[in-house]
């Protein structure tokens, strides 16, 4: 479970956050909406402790974030996977070697790395795509890399801020898909958008962020998928 | 163990992805240590020589043709009574001699017409110190039996001069030299954090401790510094090697080359050991410096 409690976030005399309080429950995909610089990535950043709040509390399970050390704050993001607009990925190292990235941090023994990231590839259908490069694949491609490498670990909880922000429709709803999958595999997914024709796709919780405060908390609804796929096409 | 293997991959590829900034590392290092090398050996010969001169007969008293046994032995006592001599030792015209013919074995024409009686008989005098020299000298010089005093207090004293601003220059050189390189390193390390920026963020967000960021860098100090200095210690030595015969000549009968193999395999641990702690000291300033973990 996330857990923020009046939470604000200050940068000099501009409020990115102001008294966010919220809980998402574990298992849980919630789409984070609102206009550029509202304060989602903020929020996200709250998350893995890329920033301190301000004031306020914020909870990942039992971890108190904000009270971490700096030694524990590599154990908290192994449990909080994390993708981007921009992948992130290694340009020097091949799917697979990106995939490994954190198997190989954690120290595991190369068969163990090999199988666990055979099976993860497999998970978002990059087998094939293992030995290319980075630049070698397509937008689409490289996000599921992104987000092969965010799972490798088996995380609780999947971070993804605007991962189809550079995508093309057609794999932007692939990326949609492939997280909304993990999220019926046991994982909470919170994904960052400003596009909210992404967020009706899936018939999911949505939490509303203007100017830095949270203004609407809505359960599912319907989904609007197919028309999403539509247009997109 | 895995983790290191990974850890000194992570560095081996940063050093050759970057060789320009590794051959700066490498050179400025390089310069240092073959500086520091040779300026430890200057000094470490100056010693031999200091010390080679220091256990030479200081004052040398050639005596009379005639001077019995009775008065060399007076002469001696004389001279032991004083208390500032530590060693006297009389040679005789026919040690003399034969010290003449083993001084020039190699040319056999100058031994060939000198006999003993040619050659006067001596008594050679060290002292404690070398100020004492003067008043042992004016002792013997008052002896009748004593026909000519020659000591070699300028020598010692001049060299002894040397040795000291050598080492003060040097000193000053290899400090100069080594912060230079720890700069140099500094420098070159943080650019490659500057450079692996991207790579160290994603590192960050997957978990990656501190120390995981951080070793491959001071990897990198490490492998500039020990290969450097190696590498110069090795050029010292074959310098050197090639050089010994010629210099042998330079410093006949002084035991100063060619240099014992076991004063560069000390020099190459002490300069290695030297290399390692620039590395590392210059590239983990620079990690603290330029590194967010």
């Amino acid at each position: 479970m996330i857990n923020f409690q009046a939470v604000s976030k200050k940068y000099n005399s501009h409020e990115a956050l102001s008294d966010v309080s919220l809980e998402i429950p574990d298992s849980e995909f919630v789409f984070l909406v609102g206009p550029t610089g509202a304060g989602k990535s903020t929020l996200l950043k709250l998350i893995i402790r890329e920033e301190l709040p301000s004031a306020g509390r914020v909870f990942v399970g039992s971890l108190e974030v904000n009270k971490l050390s700096s030694s524990q704050v590599p154990h908290l993001r192994r449990r909080v996977g994390t993708v981007f607009q921009d992948f992130k990925l290694l340009p020097q190292r091949t799917v697979f070697e990106n995939v490994a990235f954190p198997l190989e941090i954690l120290g595991l023994d190369d068969d163990e790395i090999e199988s666990v990231t055979k099976d993860t590839l497999a998970l978002v259908d990059l087998e094939k795509l293992a030995n290319q490069f980075p630049g070698q694949i397509s937008g689409g491609e490289a996000q599921r890399t992104a987000i092969a490498r965010a799972m490798v670990l088996r995380p609780e909880v999947i971070l993804a801020d605007e991962p189809t922000g550079n995508l093309d429709a057609g794999s932007a709803w692939e990326v949609m898909q492939l997280l909304d999958r993990l999220n019926s595999l046991g994982t909470t997914v919170i994904m960052a958008t400003h596009n909210m024709d992404i967020s009706s796709s899936l018939p999911h919780r949505t939490l509303e962020i203007q100017k830095g405060r949270l203004v609407h908390d809505s359960k599912p609804k319907g989904t609007k998928s197919p028309a999403v796929k539509k247009k997109n096409a | 163990m895995k983790n290191l293997q990974r850890l000194v991959k992570i560095s081996a590829q940063r050093i050759t992805r970057n060789p320009y900034h590794a051959l700066a590392a490498f050179l400025v290092m390089f310069f240092t240590f073959f500086v520091v090398g040779a300026f430890i050996l200057v000094s470490f010969g100056s010693n031999v020589l200091l010390r080679y001169f220091e256990s030479r007969p200081a004052v040398t008293a050639f005596l009379k043709d005639g001077t019995t046994t009775d008065k060399v032995k007076s002469i001696q006592d004389t001279l032991v009574k004083t208390q500032v001599v530590s060693k006297t030792r009389y040679v005789s015209k026919e040690e003399a001699l034969k010290i003449y013919k083993e001084r020039n074995k190699d040319q056999p024409l100058l031994s060939e017409f000198v006999t003993a009686d040619v050659l006067p008989a001596s008594i050679e005098v060290s002292t404690y110190k070398i100020d004492d020299l003067s008043k042992v000298a004016g002792i013997l010089q008052k002896n009748s039996d004593v026909e000519e005093v020659v000591f070699q207090q300028n020598i010692i004293e001049t060299l002894s001069s040397w040795t000291r601003a050598l080492r003060n220059i040097g000193g000053g050189v290899v400090v100069f030299l080594l912060v230079t390189s720890f700069l140099t390193t500094l420098i070159v390390v943080g650019l490659n954090i500057s450079i692996h920026r991207d790579e160290i963020e994603i590192m960050r967000l997957v978990g990656a401790t501190a120390n995981y960021i951080r070793t491959p860098f001071i990897l990198e100090g490490i492998f500039y510094g020990a290969v450097s200095a190696a590498v110069a210690t090795s050029v010292l030595w074959a310098i050197i090697a090639w050089f010994s015969p010629a210099l042998q000549r330079i410093f006949s009968g002084i035991p100063l080359f060619p240099v014992n193999s076991s004063v560069f395999g000390y020099l190459l641990l002490f300069e290695v050991v030297a290399g390692i702690a620039v590395g590392v000291i210059g590239s983990f300033v620079a990690t603290r410096k330029y590194l967010t973990v």
